[in-house]
């Protein structure tokens, strides 16, 4: 197996602006700052700031020393929390943006799929999209015209190819640009978040779609949030973390379990606000910590038969009915079992919040979680308005590992099959007569 | 694929090895983009084609009124509307081009930020929808010539090179404006006025020989003066005379505008998906 991409020191850097919510800049703006700085040179010879230009722009490595091989057939995994560099490597891969130090070489015909249906137009019709769509991304006249029909069925809209796309459906829209995109094949093939769109089964078709893409022998790069797919898909796994490869392991388990829980010493069981994280002008969160049930501070490891407290503390600055706290819990293999909060009951029995420092708590039941070790991330949100703390996105977390305990039978002492191991009630009678 | 064992190598300030081999990999692409253009273009407006007769048509019958009826201007032996027709097609031509491509990156953002392609494909294609408009505008003047029963003589066979010098100041100028609006945002105030200072300044509505000789080379600084004096010439026929000296620095200024907005362009591409 020869090697296909390898990267050396790769790196990116990025100016960060504060002063302007712009990334480009206005000519009208160079000019009068360069006047500005002019004036001041002139007029004020004390004062030596640095010049205006330069005083707000802060540099950031998106990327730096990145270093890795790809072989021929491998299906690469890439993960990461948001911001860790993952989209800007696709980018450099695909040719969009130039990387600032370091170099990529890569052997064979790439296609790189950031987005489904770009370029689509939404005054040409299906048919029409399709050749421009595949056009764009790479795609021959002659391939184009080789696979158009089996685009169509794939999309599901045969009935509409010669009907604008302004008219369609959302999910008809999706669903033809990912069917171009599905049927491209290039030996290399770079793909950011894509399957994330449609409904519940066409998601399925797209995710069979890549599998079959991928048992094609073909080279892969995949980024995703959902860890159940890359467990699936990949051969591989790369773990990014600002910027820096944190892990690039053949054992993709072992990958994302690094990147869920971290290395050893990153899976606390308390969170504490270091002061600005998570400010909004309702809730700020301040504690995150497990307790067993007499609500003494605990070490994270608990038997399965016992109760376990998830304690919540924070301030309350504004009250807002809709305020929402709660948490989602994740398995040691990334699959969210659960989410749960404080408002899951009749609107009558939400609890009255005034504004001041408040303890919420939340029981986890006794035979209820398997052994194995487990994600905690806090949810704050104004129901159905806005997201203040994110799972899997900007939301802290605590991790919690069960350990023995699992059953009162002396057959169940290992960790049992399945996510949950609950001990459920059973009632036995003898029916015979 | 043909080049199946090519490889790619991306480093730092390095992507101008394979940018001309792209170029021509990727000329589906720039097909298929000019196809779409055209094609939403006539879509979109009701009155489509419509619009790319009314407007020089109208622009001619203003021009003719003011400069050929009341500034009484000389016709150089040419019906006046015919004279101002002439200029109008390239003038017009050059002036879509300008603002098509200028806005062309911006209005194409998103395409920027996911796929990897030449960028200059783009400013270019908004050159040749100008050009499909050049084309139905062109078919105006045929219907002219038969209203005015003018019969151009052999010079008219030279109007392709004239079209392909008005193709080339098109494109160099669309790569500057491009390049700069992408940079500089604040650059899509400054094209229309561009455009619509050029109309006056450029011989569109008179005759290059109504400039006194002594600005006539000054004059020429001015790259649309070449073209336009070329169409004429090539059109016109009869008693049109082209003033050689201004004419050949008016097409160097052109070539030297193309190559300049050409590296330009490639200087600063590199970093369009960043700040777009």
């Amino acid at each position: 197996m020869n090697t296909v991409i390898k990267v050396e020191n790769l790196g990116k850097k990025y100016f960060l602006r504060h002063q302007k919510e712009e990334r480009y800049s206005a000519l009208r703006d160079v000019i009068t700052n360069k006047l500005k700085s002019l004036g001041k040179r002139v007029f004020n010879h004390e004062s030596h700031e640095p010049t205006i230009g330069n005083a707000s722009v802060e540099e950031f490595w998106a990327l730096k020393d990145v270093s890795f091989e790809i072989k021929q057939g491998d299906r690469v995994g890439i993960i990461g929390r948001n911001g860790a560099g993952k989209s800007t490597l696709l980018k450099i891969l695909s040719r969009i943006t130039e990387p600032t130090t370091g170099r990529v070489a890569i052997k064979g015909r790439v296609a790189s799929l950031l987005e489904v249906g770009t370029g689509f137009h939404p005054e040409l019709t299906g048919r029409e999209n399709i050749f421009l769509n595949g056009a764009i991304l790479g795609m021959r006249r002659a391939e184009i015209i080789r696979k158009f029909d089996e685009m169509v069925a794939f999309a599901e809209v045969e009935k509409f190819l010669d009907t604008p796309v302004k008219r369609y459906s959302s999910g008809m829209y999706v669903r033809l640009a990912f069917a171009v995109a599905a049927h491209l094949e290039p030996e290399i093939l770079i793909i950011d978040e894509v399957l994330a769109v449609g409904d519940a089964q066409f998601q399925k078709k797209c995710l069979g779609k890549m599998e079959d893409v991928a048992r094609g022998g073909r080279t892969v790069l995949f980024v995703s949030h959902n860890m159940n797919a890359i467990e699936q898909l990949c051969t591989s796994a790369l773990l990014l973390e600002r910027g820096v490869v944190k892990k690039y392991d053949a054992d993709v388990c072992s990958v994302i379990k690094e990147y869920l829980f971290g290395s050893d010493g990153e899976t606390k069981n308390e969170w504490v606000n270091p002061g600005k994280i998570l400010e909004n002008p309702w809730f700020k969160p301040l504690k995150l910590y497990l307790t067993n049930e007499h609500g003494g501070k605990h070490d994270g490891v608990f038997k399965n038969d016992t109760e376990i407290w998830l304690q919540v503390e924070g301030e309350i600055k504004q009250t807002e009915p809709s305020l929402q706290i709660g948490y989602a819990i994740y398995s040691e293999e990334g699959n969210l079992l659960y989410w749960s909060c404080h408002t899951d009951v009749i609107e009558e029995e939400w609890p009255k919040l005034n504004n001041g420092y408040y303890v919420f708590r939340s029981q986890i039941p006794k035979r209820w979680l398997n052994e194995g070790m487990y994600r905690i991330e806090l949810i704050v949100a104004l129901y159905f308005k806005q997201w203040l703390s994110e799972p899997g996105k900007n939301a802290p977390s605590v991790y919690l590992t069960i350990q023995g305990g699992l059953s009162d039978s002396s057959y169940w002492m290992i960790r049992r099959p399945g996510l949950l191991a609950p001990v459920l009630r059973w009632d036995t009678k003898n029916k015979t007569t | 694929m043909d080049e199946q064992e090519h490889t790619l190598l991306i480093e730092a300030g390095r992507t101008e090895l394979h940018y001309w081999k792209d170029l021509w990999r990727f000329r589906e692409l720039f097909y298929f983009l000019s196809w779409r253009d055209i094609l939403v273009r006539y879509k979109q407006t009701v009155i489509g084609i419509a619009w790319s007769v009314i407007r020089p048509l109208m622009t001619m019958v203003v021009f003719t009124v003011v400069f050929g009826k009341l500034a009484k201007l000389p016709s150089e032996g040419a019906p006046y509307p015919m004279l101002v027709y002439v200029a109008m097609l390239p003038w017009q031509f050059f002036a879509n081009s300008l603002t098509e491509s200028s806005n062309s990156l911006i209005t194409n953002a998103n395409m920027l930020s996911k796929v990897y392609f030449p960028r200059i494909i783009m400013p270019a294609s908004a050159v040749i929808v100008s050009l499909v408009d050049f084309l139905i505008s062109f078919f105006i003047l045929v219907v002219l010539m038969i209203w005015y029963q003018f019969i151009p003589d052999w010079r008219i066979v030279t109007l392709p090179f004239f079209l392909f010098l008005a193709l080339i100041a098109s494109l160099g100028f669309g790569f500057w404006l491009a390049a700069l609006n992408v940079k500089y945002r604040d650059f899509r105030y400054i094209v229309p006025f561009i455009v619509q200072f050029g109309l006056y300044i450029s011989p569109v509505g008179f005759s290059t020989n109504v400039v006194p000789e002594k600005w006539r080379l000054l004059y020429s600084l001015n790259p649309m003066v070449g073209v336009i004096d070329g169409f004429r010439w090539a059109i016109l026929g009869g008693d049109v005379k082209i003033y050689w000296q201004g004419f050949f620095l008016s097409t160097g200024l052109v070539f030297i505008l193309f190559i300049a907005g050409v590296s330009y362009f490639r200087k600063t591409e590199r970093y369009f998906a960043d700040i777009i």
